[in-house]
This record gives structure tokens, C-alpha cells and sequence, in this order.
């Protein structure tokens, strides 16, 4: 007698999707960035090599300012310098329509190399030096005040030079989250940012155009925000209402979350950070209730740098050795380390193969070459068994790692730009010996050996 | 119809799968995996049916319609492709 028939069928086991421990494990390959093979560019330039997409930092300040401008339509981006001051990444941004924030003397000056003028630099930072003052001042950058000897700094220079500097202040206040940053700026929760605008106004050496804050960094509560422009506002309008001044700017600072994840984080930061369109209604909500608002319209600044360009950022990296280590897990020893990655220390980086794998995966520790315990781009992440030579690719690492990568052991890679039109710039060459020593000065008496 | 990802899988008797290229694994019912087994081997859809109805009762148009079906199962795992096919000429 023959069987029962039932219609075949067939279904994917979903043991490895996301659960309670986090997201699923198997891990997909990707072999091209924007379309270019990841072979091709290692290839043309060596490896290790930073591969940056100037279609994906397009999109992504295309994005910020569109959410933005949902809510409230009188925005700017300022491009933070310290996320990656490379001069082309700069450019990319100046050309979608940002100014320049820069914290330091040598900032101000990669601004003013791109041809930036002065007026469009925001001078933000706590160590501003007197002839960084007195250079932003007679270029008319927007420079805000972090304490008081700087305001007092400035209205002397002000005086000497019979220039009225622009000026904002830096407030810092309880927005509900932790930590609360309360080092840049004057406290706007204990009356301290009212009686130095006070101060600034009495003095009559300079104008305050704006207000600005940074709360902190990688905010995962969207809500801060709202909380943050409702003081900024609330100020303002005392200060109109009180001294006559009606500032152009609220200057919220940045700290968007990218979509790295925190060492620690429970969930991916794809699931936890929150979206540009929650930012941006946190925000909007604080100025659409503001009357200062209503009634001044007046220009709202993110400096947000992080959220857009960390996932424009790839390293490529090849596998120098591998090892089995006695705890059981395999350890890969990669050509980039830390060194190249600083946000290593900070995030779960994704290691991501970059041709597909036979077999199953094994718990695996990516090291990178450096001689330092320290050096561990990813800590264990199940894996395919790779072989060395192969590619893998790091990511996101477009903000910060350019920025505040070591020299140290090894050379730093080359960085490359790949343009819209799917052309691989060179941006930065890999450094050689002479990057490393070239300003280095060696006393006669110990020339010889 | 590119089948060729189907000789790469491990199937038991019990309807497990698994593919050792992307590291998912599967699981399908008996007709499913009687069926899979044969289209590893090459087999087209006549010669299936002809040795599935020795087993199993079961008329010819009602595995047609099934096997169709099957097939964009398949085809939505990334198991298996069409490639140039026609819509006719999809399922043999």
C-alpha cells in the first residue's frame, strides 16, 4: 500500500536568528565596496588600506538634513573636524552645504587651507591659545566661549585689536542622561551660562550671535535632545527678554550615535541607536513648542560628525597567521591593528569575510600584528576558518579612526576615497620611514653607535 | 533552472539540510526531502513524479501544482535559480 501523500515542503531553521543573546551568527561575505572588488583595491594599493565611500557620506548628510528639515526648516550642518579632517572627506561635506566646527588652532587651520572663510568656521574647543584668538577674531570665525578666562582673554584681544568678536557660549546642563557632561562650557542648571552671557553683555567688547551645547557623545536616548534645545531656548528667550539680545543660532553640538555597537551593548547598534528621523524629532518638538522660536525663527546647528560617516568607513585587512589558543577559541592574527582602529577599544567592530565559506564556524579572535596584549580589533566572534592572505573587511570605521589613529610599530595604511562615479582616489599614501622620522632630531654626541 | 547549490547540500533521511556554504541549515518534510534528493541527482519532473507515485498516492496534477510550488520555495531559500527560464518551462 502506497504512503500518504503531503505537498513537500521546506523551511529555513531559524536557530541563529536574533534572540535573547543578540543578533543571528552566521555570517554573510561581502566581496565589493560600492561595487569595486575588494580584490581590485587591495590589489592596486596593499593592504592594510581605508576605503571610504563618498556616495554613502553624500547620502547619509542628505538624509540628516531631510529628516531635519521635516521638523524645522532652518538648519545647517557644521562639519566636525576631529571625525575626519581628511582635506577630500572635508570638501565632501562643505559641498552638501556644511560650515566648518573645528576645536583647535590646527583645526582652524585645515579650514582655512580648504579656503574656508573665517565667517564660516565655528571655533569651538577648550584650549583655544591667544594667537588662535586673535587670528579667528580678525577672520570673524563664530568662536565659543568654554570658560571664563577665555571670555576675558577674548575681550581683551577685542579691545587691542578694536574688533567686535562674534561669540556664542557653551552651556552644559542635566539633559536625563549619564554621564552628564558638564566640562565644556557653563552650567546652564545652576544659573552659572546666564550670569556669563551677563558678563559678556556688561563688557560691550564683543556680540553674542549664538548658544551652543554638547551634551555627549553616542546618545542612545534620542530625548535628550529635546531637552537640550528646550533649555537652549529658554535661555535665549531670557536673554532677550532681559538684556535685548536676540542670539541668530542654537548650536545643539553633536554626539548622533552611529550604528556601531558599545562593548557592553546588549543589542546591535543597528537596533539601539536611534534613527535620524528620532533625533530630529526630539529636536523639532523642542523648537515647534519654543516662542522664542516663533516668534526669532533662528538657526539651528548640529555638528553632529559620528552618525555620518562612521558606515562610509571599511578597512580591509589580511590575515598574517592564525593560532589556536589554549581557551579553545581561535585567534586571527590580521595586518591592521589598533593602531589603525582605534574604536576598536569602544565597539564591537563587524569582521565580515570577503568570499564565502564552506563549514561551520568556530569562536574567533581577530588580533591585530601589534607586539601589545592590547591589540584586539574584535574580540570572539563566531567565524569561518580563514586562511591566511585572505581579506576580511572592519567595519564601520569612518569616524575617528583617521583621525586618531597611532603611529606606532607599524606604518599607517593608505587611505582611498571612492568617488561617485566609482573611481578609487588615493587620498593619503601609506606612510614610509621618513613620515615617521623626518622631523626627528638626533644630538651630535649620539649620532654614532 | 541552475540547481547546481543542490549537490552541495547534506540531507538525512529525516529532512535535515544543511549547506555548508552559507552555514544555514534546513528542514523539510519527507516529500520535500524525496524530492530534493532527486533534483540533487539531476532528475526532472516526470522522472520524479513517476518514482514519487510509486510511494506515494498521489495524481499527477496535483504534484504538478505542488512541485511548481516547491520549486519557488526553493527558488526564495537561494537554493536553487531561474535562470532564462520561461514561466512554462520553470517547472520540468
Amino acid at each position: 500500500m502506497k504512503k500518504t501523500y503531503i505537498a513537500p515542503n521546506i523551511e529555513r531553521n531559524s536557530a541563529g536568528n536574533m534572540n535573547k543573546y543578540g543578533a543571528k551568527s552566521v555570517v554573510r561575505y561581502k566581496d565589493k565596496i560600492d561595487g569595486i572588488p575588494v580584490t581590485e583595491i587591495v590589489e592596486q594599493f596593499g593592504s592594510p588600506v581605508l576605503v571610504l565611500s563618498e556616495s554613502q557620506i553624500r547620502r547619509r548628510h542628505r538624509r540628516l538634513m531631510d529628516a531635519l528639515q521635516m521638523h524645522y526648516p532652518k538648519v545647517r550642518l557644521a562639519w566636525s573636524y576631529k571625525t575626519n579632517y581628511l582635506g577630500a572627506v572635508c570638501n565632501i561635506f562643505h559641498q552638501e552645504g556644511s560650515c566648518a566646527e573645528v576645536v583647535s588652532g590646527m583645526e582652524y587651520g585645515m579650514a582655512r587651507r580648504l579656503g574656508i572663510p573665517g565667517n564660516e568656521i565655528i571655533f569651538n574647543g577648550p584650549g583655544k591659545k591667544r594667537h588662535e584668538l586673535e587670528l579667528a577674531i580678525r577672520e570673524g570665525a563664530r568662536i565659543h566661549i568654554d570658560h571664563l578666562d577665555e571670555l576675558y582673554l577674548i575681550e581683551k584681544i577685542a579691545k587691542e585689536l578694536d574688533l567686535v568678536p562674534q561669540v556664542a557660549i557653551r552651556v552644559n546642563m542635566d539633559t536625563g542622561i549619564y554621564p552628564q557632561w558638564d566640562r565644556f562650557g557653563f552650567n546652564y542648571d545652576n544659573g552659572e551660562a546666564y550670569r556669563a552671557i551677563n558678563r559678556i553683555a556688561s563688557g560691550k567688547a564683543m556680540n553674542i550671535v549664538g548658544l551652543h551645547a554638547h551634551i555627549g557623545t553616542f546618545i542612545l536616548d534620542a530625548q535628550a535632545y529635546y531637552y537640550e534645545a528646550k533649555a537652549l531656548l529658554d535661555l535665549a528667550q531670557r536673554m532677550k527678554n532681559e538684556l535685548g539680545i536676540t542670539v541668530e543660532y542654537i548650536d545643539l553640538g553633536g554626539g548622533f550615535a552611529s550604528q556601531n555597537t558599545l562593548h557592553g551593548s546588549y543589542a546591535p547598534g543597528e537596533f539601539i541607536s536611534p534613527s535620524f528621523d528620532q533625533y530630529a524629532e526630539a529636536i523639532g518638538t523642542a523648537f515647534n513648542e519654543s516662542q522664542f522660536v516663533s516668534q526669532n525663527l533662528p538657526l539651528l546647528i548640529l555638528e553632529t560628525g559620528r552618525a555620518l560617516i562612521d558606515e562610509a568607513g571599511y578597512l580591509i585587512s589580511s590575515v598574517v597567521g592564525k593560532k589556536n589558543l589554549p581557551s579553545g577559541e581561535r585567534a586571527v592574527i590580521l595586518d591592521a591593528g589598533v593602531n589603525t582602529t582605534i574604536t576598536a577599544w569602544w565597539y564591537k567592530l563587524k569582521v565580515t569575510p570577503t568570499r564565502p565559506f564552506p563549514g561551520a564556524y568556530q569562536n574567533t579572535i581577530f588580533y591585530g600584528p601589534l607586539c601589545m596584549n592590547i591589540d584586539v580589533v574584535r574580540p570572539a566572534v563566531p567565524f569561518p576558518d580563514l586562511h591566511t592572505g585572505e581579506q576580511v573587511l572592519i567595519t564601520p570605521v569612518g569616524a575617528y579612526n583617521n583621525t586618531q589613529w597611532m603611529q606606532f610599530i607599524e606604518y599607517r595604511p593608505p587611505v582611498v576615497l571612492i568617488s561617485e562615479t566609482g573611481k578609487l582616489e588615493l587620498l593619503r599614501p601609506r606612510e614610509e620611514l621618513e613620515d615617521v622620522i623626518g622631523r626627528e632630531i638626533i644630538p651630535e654626541h649620539l649620532r654614532s653607535q | 533552472m541552475n540547481t547546481e547549490k543542490l549537490s552541495n547540500l547534506a540531507m538525512n533521511d529525516n529532512g535535515f539540510i544543511f549547506d555548508p556554504e552559507s552555514g544555514y541549515s534546513y528542514t523539510a518534510n519527507e516529500t520535500g526531502i524525496f524530492i530534493l534528493k532527486r533534483m540533487a541527482e539531476g532528475m526532472q519532473r516526470q522522472e520524479i513524479f513517476e518514482e514519487l507515485s510509486e510511494v506515494y498516492e498521489v495524481s499527477e496534477d496535483n504534484f504538478n501544482s505542488d512541485y511548481a510550488h516547491y520549486l519557488l520555495m526553493l527558488e526564495s531559500l537561494d537554493l536553487i535559480r531561474f535562470e532564462g527560464d520561461t514561466l512554462e518551462s520553470r517547472s520540468e
